[in-house]
């Protein structure tokens, strides 16, 4: 299956020469990087590369020391103005779900919306459980995060991002925390997800995932973009060095 | 050992073998494991016996519950003289509030329940209407104690004691420090640094002094600020000091509950859009004030006992009273039943406290509901 390619030319994200030191340590080196409205953009890197870091700085979880993210037309600066836009525009999903485990399902996916988007209850229940349908659990609306299943919790997770109604969604390798029978459940749920023309940026190893939905593989290593590519020419004729390497090691096993 | 052969993955699940749950199994797992396992249960059996057969003797049967003295209850029997407790009875828990002014100290502490239910018990049917009744409950509560309006009459402090004044001291105390104590751990993590600073030297002083001398300082404190021959707030003052007193241990255990949320709750709140005020509303505080239960009902109860120290400065206290009444020569020499009395008092708050705790543990627990 192939999914439709139905990028526009806008671009959503923009990151111009981009530095991030941790300390003293610098983790990561002049990234450049143009995101076009419904591009699904995966990256991938040996640990430590610096990619997880690259898309936290899209919703600023991290600051940048140098060079400029736009994010929407939105320049990242410490303005907290600036903030509250680009965060309810970029959704994000995490490694470990990061559910709240006090809140029922349910109240994990309206919270958001109703505190900071000012929905009305009402609404926002009907809009979570619209999204929680679209991640095939509805039933489980009113258990707490911690009576599900690790695939099931990324999945509410997702659909609690989604709630907010974001333009981009960043996933940070949202299946590497789960048993492999559930990752499946999560990458078929992230498939359909693209399907519907969400600007998506991956953190994964799933290369079968990237090679079925991602219009462009970004390869990091050390801080830096290596190599960037459409799927069909990233993975058959890699350029690098680093990246030949690098997809050796993790497709031949 | 099974005496039928099943096609694999059809393997029934069997009832586990006789003799290993019940009332059976758990007597034989927890009193009869093995001979001297049987022979030290026995053995207790044994000394309990005896331990209770005299102490209830001593307690009940064999007690005079009412006399003139200590030499008439020796003549009628030779138990504990609860005569004692039941002549000052009135003492101990008014102290000496006038008789005929008692009833409002009642009204205060029935309706003090209807006060509270609804902030210890978030199910409660009608909560709303309830929560509006604990809003204006300390005003009054305030007003029937202390009286001077609506024709109430005025009662000095200096008449307050016994168990009232317990209670009043540590409802109060708790009641203020809660909140007192969530606001300083907040601050103590804050970014901005004179708010962290500011809390972080409260605390420390709160923690490094002596509950005596900040008494002692609540009380001569009072000289310099009010005119001579006044008791004016004595009361009021102590009650600040121990309101700081446990606030800023309260402070100290919701800190370590905040410091257990993993950082990944926060990120989460933050890429959802949530500020400051929301995060510490919906993510931070409910978890770090379950995880700190019972740090804080721990607490709570060292303030409730605590406040026997009042002593030293004049208040009379449960123990106040009880000394008064072991001063009288009637009742010389008759230590045992009175501070009994007193600890079963305290004994009987304190065991509620513990228990409402592990109950709201038990109900905010999500993990294996």
């Amino acid at each position: 299956m192939v999914i439709n390619k139905n990028t526009s030319s806008k671009p959503v994200i923009e990151i111009k020469e981009m530095h991030k030191w941790f300390g003293t340590f610098h983790v990561l080196k002049n990234i450049s990087l143009g995101v076009n409205q419904g591009e699904r953009i995966v990256i991938c890197g040996p640990s430590g590369s610096g990619k997880s870091t690259l898309i936290r700085c899209i919703n600023r979880l991290e600051v940048h020391q140098r060079g400029d993210i736009i994010v929407n037309d939105v320049e990242l600066t410490g303005d907290l103005k600036n903030l509250e836009a680009i965060r309810s525009d970029v959704g994000m999903v995490f490694q470990s779900f990061n559910l709240f485990p006090h809140l029922t399902v349910l109240e994990n996916c309206t919270l958001a919306p109703i505190w900071v988007k000012g929905l009305p209850k009402k609404d926002a229940n009907e809009l979570a459980m619209e999204l929680l349908t679209r991640v095939k659990i509805p039933e489980q609306a009113l258990k707490f995060p911690g009576q599900l299943s690790g695939g099931q919790q990324q999945r509410v997770a997702i659909a609690r991002s989604l709630c907010m109604q974001p333009k981009i969604m960043l996933f940070d390798e949202p299946t590497s925390a789960l048993d492999p029978e559930m990752i499946k459940e999560v990458l078929d749920t992230m498939i359909e997800l693209a399907e519907t023309g969400m600007t998506m940026l991956v953190v994964t190893h799933e290369m079968g995932f990237a090679k079925k939905v991602a219009d462009s593989v970004i390869f990091m290593d050390e801080g830096e973009i290596i190599e960037q590519n459409d799927p069909k020419n990233f993975f058959n004729n890699p350029k690098n060095d680093r990246t030949k390497l690098f997809l050796s090691q993790i497709l031949n096993h | 050992m099974s005496l039928e052969t099943y096609k694999p993955g059809s393997y029934p699940n069997l009832p586990p073998p006789a003799g290993t749950v019940g009332v059976y199994g758990w007597l034989k797992n927890n009193l009869f494991s093995s001979v001297s396992n049987s022979l030290l249960t026995i053995l207790s059996v044994i000394l309990l016996y005896y331990l209770i057969d005299s102490i209830i003797g001593w307690f009940f049967f064999d007690a005079v519950f009412d006399a003139d003295s200590k030499i008439e209850c020796r003549k009628i029997n030779d138990g504990a003289c609860w005569a004692v407790i039941t002549r000052r009875v009135g003492q101990f828990v008014y102290g000496f509030y006038p008789e005929a002014e008692r009833w409002r100290i009642d009204l205060t502490f029935y309706t003090m329940f209807f006060a509270f239910a609804p902030l210890l018990y978030p199910d409660l049917p009608k909560r709303k209407w309830l929560l509006w009744f604990s809003g204006i409950y300390p005003i009054f509560a305030f007003v029937l104690i202390n009286g001077g309006f609506f024709g109430l009459p005025k009662i000095e402090y200096s008449l307050f004691g016994g168990f009232m004044l317990t209670v009043i001291l540590g409802v109060s105390g708790i009641v203020c420090s809660l909140p007192i104590g969530i606001l300083l751990a907040l601050g103590r993590q804050s970014k901005l640094t004179v708010v962290r600073t500011l809390s972080v030297c409260f605390i420390e002083f709160m923690r490094g002094v002596p509950l005596i001398t900040l008494l002692f300082v609540a009380s001569s404190m009072l000289n310099y600020f009010m005119p001579p021959g006044t008791n004016f707030s004595i009361l009021v003052r102590v009650i600040i000091m121990f309101t700081f007193f446990s606030a800023a241990y309260i402070a100290e255990v919701i800190r370590g509950g905040i410091q257990a949320i993993p950082k990944g709750q926060y990120e989460a709140a933050d890429a959802l859009g949530l500020n400051y005020w929301q995060t510490t509303r919906f993510i931070t505080l409910p978890q770090a004030l379950k995880i700190s239960i019972p740090g804080i009902v721990n607490t709570f109860i060292g303030l409730y006992k605590d406040t026997t120290l009042v002593v030293v400065i004049g208040l009379l206290d449960p123990l106040g009273i009880g000394r008064a009444a072991l001063a009288d020569t009637k009742w010389n020499g008759l230590s045992t039943e009175t501070y009994l009395f007193v600890a079963l008092f305290f004994f009987i708050s304190c065991f509620a406290m513990s228990r409402y705790s592990l109950w709201l543990e038990n109900k905010l627990n999500t993990e294996n509901k």
